[in-house]
């Protein structure tokens, strides 16, 4: 597998600007701009709450956003969430929401709707084409099935597939409709660290395959391996963007993520609560810098840092299991 | 969630040696066997001629299937050669509900004959020798080693789940039945031997030829007694042959062999009218057929795309209207007659246009307000003819007298309206439209299939399953909803033309939410979801049941919503998927983990083994 891919020609595939979205008083989302260009990986973070599945509805027309646009690849897209699945992105949810009665193989034929187009007519008089297009389907399909290694599943119901199958089956439903890019919502939520990685592989894999990926993820470690960019959403506004050492050296992430006022000089009281916390939890304080520190000598890539020694991370916990 | 294990154990319900157990059984169903034989009661009050030695008549005939199919299933547990086939799945529980539908039928005919006749002394001895001998089956039966679940793995007891169930089974049925804790052993059913394709053809054939003489018994029941006694012993044996593993065989081979059995069924249903020698019972048949057609319909709404519709017998209304209006009836306020073809085509085409027009506002909202919405419309509908009398509106359906005198059809020269004797065999008015309906409804059977195995149909169960994420696979989910809208009210509208003129009268309120006679959207509904949602031949047994159970048992109209009230709470209670359950469904409702992967824990394939060589 590649780590590193240098694309000739960068297209903006994304090109999200000002997007705002309010319910009622509330402004989920604040102005964010984003865009992502062709072969690239680009992550989300932000605090619980922080507005970044709201901003992904606004993306995929699940809600219309109240100011602001989004284009893709030159063409502003309509606020239909189906449109938008037709124009060429695809996403996974933070829920699974997989249809949990139909088959493996029947669950990625759906993501094959908006390629196909026999309609109603074409079914009841099996009109020529007909039987050519759905064994077209099932072979795409099929091949996606092989791609995520669920092919020897496709007949199993997908309520009976293991958590990580799951997910993986999602994310395959979503590349059924050939995206040009994939928009992943905590795609390792749940996940052991081998599945993490699992996981990790596969989203190079769709990226090798030349679809840009826009990813949501709480896994820091999991997020600064895979993304060629990251942008940090913190209450509804996105407070930075960079490659990943840049995010993670920046104070205010780190700040946004300890809970630290991140604008303002604190009160005398507030000092003391933090670094009352700071004492007390002293082992996770630096763990949400730490990963910034051995990152910060290997480049951004697959890159697993199993020589990863510093001793107060909670994450060294979890690569022994590696 | 899981396979858990040891949620069935395997035995006796009695403590009996199994052998003694056996023998009782075998030995009780033969008693049983010869008792049909003698005479039940003394005088012929009681019908079905019951009177005669050596000639078993009537309810006696039930008993007497029963009984040996009871025999020949307690003699298979011996491992008797040449019997094997008769239980694949092996254990005994096959066994035990034919000994109890043998039971049933034969106390409920000495019962009713006490009843009748006032008192026991109308008993003969040699119904009290079938009484003893069919108890004595049931009870050695119970000794065998069954099925049963643990006590662990019973149902959460709660009280008022047992005082109600316990009412309305009959206060002792409910509690015995917890008692004996029945469950079925997720058994491997055993491999059939590879058959050549024309012996399996065959053995289709055959399944489905002794599926129309048992619908034909059922039709041609002459009095109330011995339609009771139809369904206790049906009900009973098809238990049975389920948990004997045989309706799975054949359902392997039918679903391997799909064409076949679709033609098998349709030759089956087309040789019904020529069994059928009375006008009123071949009128049923017709009756059921248009019943169980709009119901196929209405599962493509409901079962297919989850759209809970509670209006659907409109569409029914507006085909029916459409056709009475342009039938050529004297009384039509429109005075043209249509030749039928485009009769049917502006039948279909009103409930076409009258199904869009309800759905296109309607199917922006989903699950219950939808249905209250639906419920509505389907109101509105009545409501509507009722008041195009020519006095609150304008004359366009008699109003509440409706459009009487519909003329029979003349297609190519073939009058529906008179008999015609057809190789020997006379087909009345009623064989005659049963015929033209059948078309129909194989019309209906193609469209539900083909439409449900295609992108299409996968896009209206992903919508059922998750709109939201239906959607974000780039369906458009109203535009969908509303072509299975469009289509379901079409395929109604279809079938309405065609009941306009069997029933020669159209009125408002044939066309009601609930009511005592089906076809209306509350038995629709009852029919799809009794038979089986998103099946194909689910609605059509739905159908069958619900028309024949109330045309049959005419002394119980009164009760008929309250009787057809307590039969869904039971079938809810245990068999939530339906009768005829697709695979599906079976998974959804009962957690006994993949049906079709090999069973991966060793302890339950263990008991099965043991079980398998206890039991056969």
């Amino acid at each position: 597998m590649t780590t590193e891919t240098t694309t000739p020609t960068t297209t903006t595939v994304l090109d999200a600007s000002g997007v705002t979205m309010r319910f009622g008083g509330l402004t989920a989302v604040r102005d964010v701009d984003l865009t992502v260009n062709s072969g690239e990986i680009v992550g989300l973070i932000g605090p619980n709450g922080a507005g970044k599945t709201t901003f992904f509805n606004c993306l995929t027309g699940l809600y219309i956003p109240t100011e602001g646009k989004v284009s893709y690849k030159g063409t502003v897209l309509p606020p239909k969430p189906h449109l938008v699945t037709k124009a060429g992105i695809a996403r996974t949810f933070q829920n699974i929401r997989l249809f949990s009665n139909m088959t493996v193989l029947e669950n990625v034929l759906v993501g094959r709707h908006t390629r196909t187009k026999e309609g109603l007519w074409s079914a009841l008089l099996r009109l020529p084409g007909f039987h050519k297009a759905e064994d077209a389907s099932r072979e795409r399909a099929m091949e996606l099935l092989e791609f995520i290694g669920l092919q020897d599943k496709a007949d199993h119901l997908a309520r009976n597939l293991p958590y990580g199958d799951q997910r993986k089956l999602e994310i395959a439903r979503a590349l059924a409709s050939d995206p040009g890019l994939l928009l992943l919502d905590e795609p390792t939520a749940g996940m052991n660290p081998q599945e993490t990685r699992v996981t990790e592989e596969l989203i190079f894999a769709i990226r090798d395959q030349g679809i840009a990926v826009l990813v949501i993820e709480h896994d820091m470690r999991f997020i600064f391996n895979l993304c060629d960019r990251v942008a940090c959403l913190v209450q509804g506004e996105k407070l930075v963007e960079g490659t990943a050492s840049e995010v993670q050296a920046d104070e205010r992430v780190i700040a946004a993520y300890l809970g630290t006022p991140f604008e303002g000089a604190p009160g005398a009281e507030e000092v003391a609560e933090v670094e009352a916390a700071e004492a007390h939890a002293g082992t996770t304080a630096p763990a949400q810098a730490a990963p910034a520190k051995t990152t910060d000598t290997t480049p951004a890539g697959t890159t697993t840092p199993a020589d990863d020694t510093t001793p107060e991370t909670p994450s060294t916990d979890e690569e022994g299991t590696r | 969630m899981t396979m858990t294990i040891n949620t069935t154990e395997t035995t006796p319900v009695i403590p009996l040696p199994t052998t003694a157990a056996r023998a009782a059984t075998v030995t009780g169903a033969a008693l049983t066997v010869a008792s049909t034989f003698l005479a039940w009661t003394y005088t012929d009050a009681f019908p079905g001629d019951l009177t005669v030695y050596g000639y078993p008549g009537g309810l006696q005939v039930l008993t007497l299937i029963s009984a040996l199919l009871t025999l020949l299933f307690a003699t298979a547990g011996y491992g008797v050669r040449g019997l094997g086939w008769l239980n694949p799945a092996g254990g005994n529980n096959s066994t035990f509900f034919v000994a109890l539908g043998t039971f049933a039928t034969t106390w409920f005919t000495t019962i009713a004959i006490s009843v009748k006749l006032g008192g026991l002394a109308n008993l003969e001895p040699g119904g009290f020798v079938a009484m003893a001998a069919s108890l004595l089956t049931v009870i050695a039966a119970l000794g065998l080693p069954l099925d049963r679940h643990t006590k662990e793995s019973q149902p959460q007891f709660s009280w008022p789940a047992f005082i109600g169930l316990t009412l309305i089974t009959g206060l002792i049925t409910y509690p015995l039945w917890r008692y004996i804790r029945l469950g079925s052993n997720p058994r491997e059913i055993r491999r059939a031997k590879e058959l050549p394709n024309w012996a399996e053809i065959l053995i289709i054939a055959g399944a489905f030829g002794v599926a129309l003489y048992v619908f034909t018994y059922g039709i041609d029941t002459e009095y109330a007694e011995l339609f009771i006694g139809y369904i206790i012993s049906v009900a009973f044996g098809f238990t049975a042959l389920t948990r004997a593993g045989l309706i799975a065989r054949i359902t392997r081979l039918t679903t391997k062999h799909r064409n076949v059995t679709l033609a098998a069924a349709l030759v089956a249903a087309f040789c019904f009218p020529f069994t059928q020698q009375n006008e009123q019972y071949a009128l049923i048949g017709a009756n059921i057929l248009i019943f169980a057609t709009v119901a196929l319909g209405l599962n493509v709404v409901v079962g297919l795309a989850g759209l809970l519709d509670l209006g659907y017998v409109a569409f029914l209304g507006v085909g029916a209207y459409a056709a009475a209006l342009v039938s050529g009836s004297p009384l039509s306020p429109v005075g043209v007659q249509f030749p039928f073809w485009a009769a049917v085509l502006t039948g279909a085409a009103a409930s076409l246009v009258f199904g869009v027009v309800i759905g296109a506002p309607t199917l922006r909202l989903r699950g219950d307000y939808l249905a209250i919405v639906t419920l509505g419309f389907g109101e509105i509908f009545r409501l509507t003819v009722n008041a195009l009398n020519g006095v609150s509106g304008p004359d366009l359906t008699n109003g509440s007298q409706g459009i009487p005198s519909i003329p029979d059809l003349n297609l190519f020269g073939f009058d529906f309206g008179v008999s015609h004797d057809i190789a020997g065999f006379t087909l009345g008015r009623s064989a005659n439209y049963y015929l033209l309906m059948l078309v129909f409804t194989a019309v209906v059977v193609l469209v539900f299939r083909r439409s449900g195995e295609s992108r299409i149909g996968r896009a209206w169960v992903a919508i059922r399953e998750d709109e939201t994420a239906a959607t974000a696979m780039g369906i458009n989910a109203f535009r969908l909803k509303l072509l299975a809208f469009a289509l379901g009210a079409t395929l109604a509208g279809l079938a309405g033309t065609v009941q306009a003129h069997v029933s020669y009268t159209v009125t408002p309120e044939q066309y009601q939410f609930a009511g005592s006679v089906p076809p209306n959207s509350a038995f629709l509904l009852a029919a799809v979801i009794l038979g089986g949602m998103g099946t194909l031949s689910g609605p059509l047994v739905g159908a069958a049941l619900l028309y024949l159970i109330p045309a049959k048992l005419q002394f119980m109209q009164d009760y008929q919503l309250f009787l057809f009230g307590i039969a869904l709470i039971l079938l809810m209670r245990f068999r939530p998927e339906g009768l005829v359950a697709d695979r599906r469904k079976q998974l959804e409702f009962h957690e006994t983990g993949q049906l079709d992967v090999p069973a991966e824990d060793a302890p339950l394939t263990q008991t099965t083994a043991g079980t398998t060589k206890a039991g056969a």
